[in-house]
């Protein structure tokens, strides 16, 4: 396996797969090294959300960043259908975060009022539901239900079709992929990076990392930056039945096979093969206040991941000045910007620079210690 | 498919498939009934569709799933019948409320 | 009839009632340790000793000797002071031997000190063209509803495959009354002579004895096809007809049923999801646990004994209960072991019971093209997943059968793998070059069995659970 490729995308999860399908459609040569069957693969354990309301409180840029790959999704959701045949499920209709009792539906206000009063945002409508008002679109909301926040901009996919689209898209667009083929080292001499793996050596000329939270210790390698704050996150999914969830919440969504995925929870744990069933619990029990036919469902499968999750919250994207063509990604939410991915940040890759005015707010160089190029460019 | 042996001596027991009367045996799990009752007993999967009869009748394949007293997707093979049991035969996913 | 533990915590906790969970019990109980039996089916005895306690198959030679032994080990464990608990399904188990396990659609959470994992076999995949259809089952299944319920088959009816049970079941069938067309015996012709360096240990076995007579006894009924090399079920949304290859020619009959077997492999998902290493076992081709002699897992505190801890037979499955029983005693209560069976007796009895197990195992090993599928046969019955779409996804870089899930679902339905699992694991590692060791297998977790929702928001929950779920 000795090849010269114009990209080499470090991770094969969603993230990286979106850049690397980007960068294939626009004709780069592409390798994607990835890890094996049993990896902490936080794009296993996502929830499937194209989601837009509250993200980016505290940093305007992120909010339209993401009202961006909304916007976006329908166009990715077209190309890979016409290229893979595989339908990815975009459902765009509105979305809800339903709250139980009087103080959470007081404190998701503030929330919004926040939002709505945070200066540079994009305006995405954003609002708050009586609980009457919820049940005109959610008719079988239980009477614990207080209302909720409403954002005509979410949506969610099938996450996983979308994952085997564009793993189905790199065959057609001639991208290589290597699985069990963790990166141990990267150095670049002669122009070129060269990628140290268990299986040899990847040689390319620009290098993107999309190795979620393996990029802390990969991107010093080429003189970048990505602290990371990862949690884990437990999921409880229940067998099929009839569609009964028009749109879809912050923690329900009811996927097109008709199973319901019930999230989220936030620990400060990094072991992803221990089961909390006592968040599991709080979750379910909240779940079946919120759709008291719920109750009666089998849940099938329950599982804990570990979340990419830069320090802050928000996304990182960086270029390297000591490595040129070196470029770092990271984000909590791969599916939601994987329309960005593979359109703007393939791009940029393509190009060789991040743009500064879609990007530039995202640059590692804001937690200070050793900065990227991206805020300067 | 299946018949029941002539010294099999346990007491009757009466459910009802989709409404109509069949005749169990004390023991007999769901499935077992079924099978033996002469009905139609196929479900479909809430997959394909696909018609499916029981296969391990130990509860590990699920292609058992049955509703029985109005709750859905019990697995037929490891629920004893009782008198009066209302079972039906499930045509596709789960529905709401059952 | 559902009742909850009496306790919150066991010394010796057993999850399954056949032969091992009721000599493991029965062995624990009887030296004085606090113990709790529990077990999924509407009563004791496991696949083997199915219904042994309420058969209404009174005549006991039909069932034949081997099954009426079931008797005296519930006896015993329903006179010792071992609380048995039926129908009760264990979803959760860890390595705190934290247990959760759900009865009568509620949940009841039990601490042991030890436990003993006797979840036994399950059949192995058998994914021939059709093997959804209705009317095709296990042979299990219909030994199940014939001990159980005393149901024997009454259409045309086919038994395929190969091993000592398939054998066992049809003599049990003709001996009751009920109906078989004709056998179809895959055993691979090159096994016999695999299997011969094993033969002696095998001939002086109880086994040699017992299997002859029954052969002879169905082949005197029952016409038998040997050296079978392909099968398939036919027929449209019902079986119609079973289609098979015999020295190479191919015939097509008609069938109302199809039985299929082809040997049983350990049952291992509570164990896997306890987090109990398991190993590849190349000549019983499936998962087995890493244990030591005393049936100890990789899992401190757990034990794992029958065939859960590699396919051994009833016999054995007894003895490796009582072995690791009296590891539990000697572990928990020392003094209280001097009164067991000295273990030295006890392993002396289990290389007895073992005895010409390598022989059966090479003779019946199931040969490649009734493991591995290929095209339309569907692989994962759940999701419906055939072997074409396994390989197009590990043609697009699926590497094992965690990823396999991400591309195609499969394992992701109620069974939870238990059906394709082992398909998945040896479609993949043929695929791949790779050995299934390589490959792996899907990461269990729990619940391990569907429970209600209602029945998982009881968990107790504290403060910083909802704080993890609930936040700003």
């Amino acid at each position: 396996m000795s090849g010269e490729y114009d990209v080499a995308v470090v991770g094969g999860g969603l993230l990286g797969s979106a850049i690397a399908w980007g960068l294939g459609r626009l004709g780069k040569s592409v390798a994607v090294l990835d890890e094996g069957d049993i990896a902490k693969r936080a794009s296993r354990a996502n929830f499937a959300l194209v989601w837009v309301q509250s993200k980016g409180l505290g940093m305007p840029a992120y909010t339209v960043w993401t009202v961006r790959a909304s916007e976006a999704w329908g166009q990715l959701a077209s190309e890979l259908k016409q290229q893979s045949g595989l339908d990815v499920c975009l459902q765009q209709n509105g979305g809800f975060h339903l709250t139980l009792g009087e103080d959470e539906f007081g404190q998701r206000s503030e929330l919004v009022t926040r939002m709505h009063n945070q200066a540079g945002a994009a305006d995405y409508r954003m609002e708050m539901l009586s609980a009457s008002e919820v049940r005109k679109s959610l008719p079988l909301i239980g009477p614990e239900v207080s209302g909720g926040s409403y954002c005509p901009l979410d949506g969610h996919v099938n996450s996983l079709r979308t994952f085997r689209a564009f793993h189905t898209g790199f065959k057609a667009f001639g991208i290589d992929y290597f699985p069990d083929r963790p990166v141990t080292a990267i150095t670049k001499s002669g122009g070129e990076f060269r990628l140290t793996t268990p299986a040899g050596e990847i040689r390319a000329g620009k290098i993107v990392l999309a190795a979620g939270n393996a990029n802390q210790t990969l991107a010093p390698m080429v003189g970048l930056h990505a602290p990371m704050g990862p949690t884990r996150g437990q999921i409880v999914v229940t067998e099929r039945t009839v569609p009964f969830l028009p749109h879809p919440l912050t923690t329900i969504r009811q996927s097109d096979e008709g199973t319901v995925m019930i999230g989220d929870s936030k620990e400060e744990e990094l072991d992803d093969r221990a089961l909390k069933h006592s968040i599991s619990a709080v979750m379910a029990d909240r779940a079946q206040r919120m759709f008291p036919h719920l109750a009666r469902l089998n849940v099938v499968r329950s599982w804990a991941g570990i979340r990419v999750m830069p320090q802050d919250g928000f996304p990182i994207y960086d270029q390297s000045e000591t490595h040129p063509g070196a470029f770092v990604a990271c984000c909590h939410s791969g599916v939601t910007l994987a329309s960005n991915h593979a359109f703007d940040v393939a791009r940029m890759v393509a190009q060789g620079s991040l743009e500064r005015e879609l990007v530039g707010a995202f640059s590692a160089s804001r937690f200070g210690g050793a900065s990227g190029a991206n805020a300067g460019c | 498919m299946f018949k029941r042996s002539e010294h099999d001596k346990r007491p009757l027991v009466q459910i009802f498939v989709d409404g109509v009367a069949v005749a169990a045996r004390q023991g007999d799990t769901v499935s077992a009934a079924l099978l033996v009752s002469g009905r139609d007993a196929r479900r479909a999967t809430a997959v394909s569709g696909a018609p499916r009869l029981p296969y391990c009748m130990m509860g590990v394949c699920f292609d058992c799933l049955v509703t029985i007293d109005g709750v859905g997707n019990r697995q037929g093979c490891l629920v004893p019948v009782t008198e009066g049991m209302q079972i039906e035969i499930q045509k596709g996913k789960r529905e709401i409320g059952k | 009839m559902t009742m909850a533990p009496k306790r919150e915590a066991y010394d010796v906790v057993v999850i399954g009632a056949g032969p091992a969970g009721l000599a493991a019990a029965a062995t624990s109980a009887e030296a004085g340790l606090s113990t709790l039996l529990l077990d999924e089916n509407i009563g004791p005895g496991g696949q083997v000793y199915r219904a042994i306690a309420s058969t209404p198959v009174s005549e006991r030679n039909q069932l034949g000797a081997d099954y009426w032994a079931g008797v005296d080990l519930v006896q015993a464990v329903r006179a010792s002071s071992a609380e048995i608990i039926q129908r009760a399904t264990v979803w959760s188990l860890d390595r705190n031997l934290d247990i959760a396990v759900s009865i009568g659609g509620a949940s009841a959470f039990v601490k042991a000190r030890r436990v003993i994992l006797a979840t036994g076999a399950l059949e192995r995949p058998f994914p021939i063209p059709g093997w959804t259809l209705p009317g095709v089952m296990t042979a299990g299944a219909a030994q199940t509803m014939l001990k159980s319920s005393a149901l024997v088959p009454d259409g045309r009816t086919v038994i395929a495959g190969q091993g000592p049970l398939l054998w066992l079941l049809a003599a049990q069938i003709l001996r009751l009354g009920g109906r078989i067309d004709r056998i179809l015996d895959t055993t691979g012709r090159g096994n016999y002579f695999a299997a011969l360096p094993h033969a002696f240990a095998f001939l002086t076995s109880p086994y040699f004895a017992k299997g002859l007579s029954m052969m002879r006894e169905v082949r005197a009924k029952v016409q038998v096809v040997s050296g079978v090399t392909e099968l398939a079920a036919t027929g449209d949304g019902q079986l119609a007809s079973v289609s098979y290859v015999a020295g190479g020619t191919r015939e097509t009959i008609p069938a109302d049923l199809l039985l299929l077997h082809q040997g049983v492999v350990p049952n291992v998902n509570l164990a896997m999801a306890a987090g109990i290493e398991h190993r590849w076992d190349e000549l019983q081709l499936c998962w087995s646990p890493t244990l030591d002699a005393s049936g100890n897992s990789s899992v401190a505190g757990i034990a794992i004994a029958g065939d859960g801890a590699g396919i051994g037979g009833a016999n054995a499955a007894v003895v490796r209960g009582r072995i690791a029983a009296r590891a539990a005693v000697e572990a928990l209560a020392p003094a209280a072991a001097e009164k067991l069976v000295p273990m030295a007796t006890l392993r002396a009895d289990l290389a007895r019971a073992e005895r010409g197990r390598v022989f059966l195992d090479t003779l019946f090993r199931p040969a490649p093209q009734f493991r591995i599928p290929t095209g339309d046969t569907i692989v994962c019955r759940c999701e419906e997943v055939t072997a074409k779409d396994i390989l197009d996804a590990v043609a697009i870089g699926a590497t094992g059968p965690n990823q396999l899930k991400a591309y195609r679902r499969t394992g992701m339905g109620p069974c939870q793998g238990r059906l394709c699992g082992l398909t998945v694991t040896e479609l993949m590692a043929q695929a791949r070059a790779r050995s299934p060791q390589e490959i792996g297998y899907y990461r269990l977790r729990a619940p391990v069995k569907p429970i209600t929702l209602a029945e998982l928001a009881a968990v107790p929950q504290s403060e910083a659970d909802v704080k993890a779920v609930v936040r700003g």
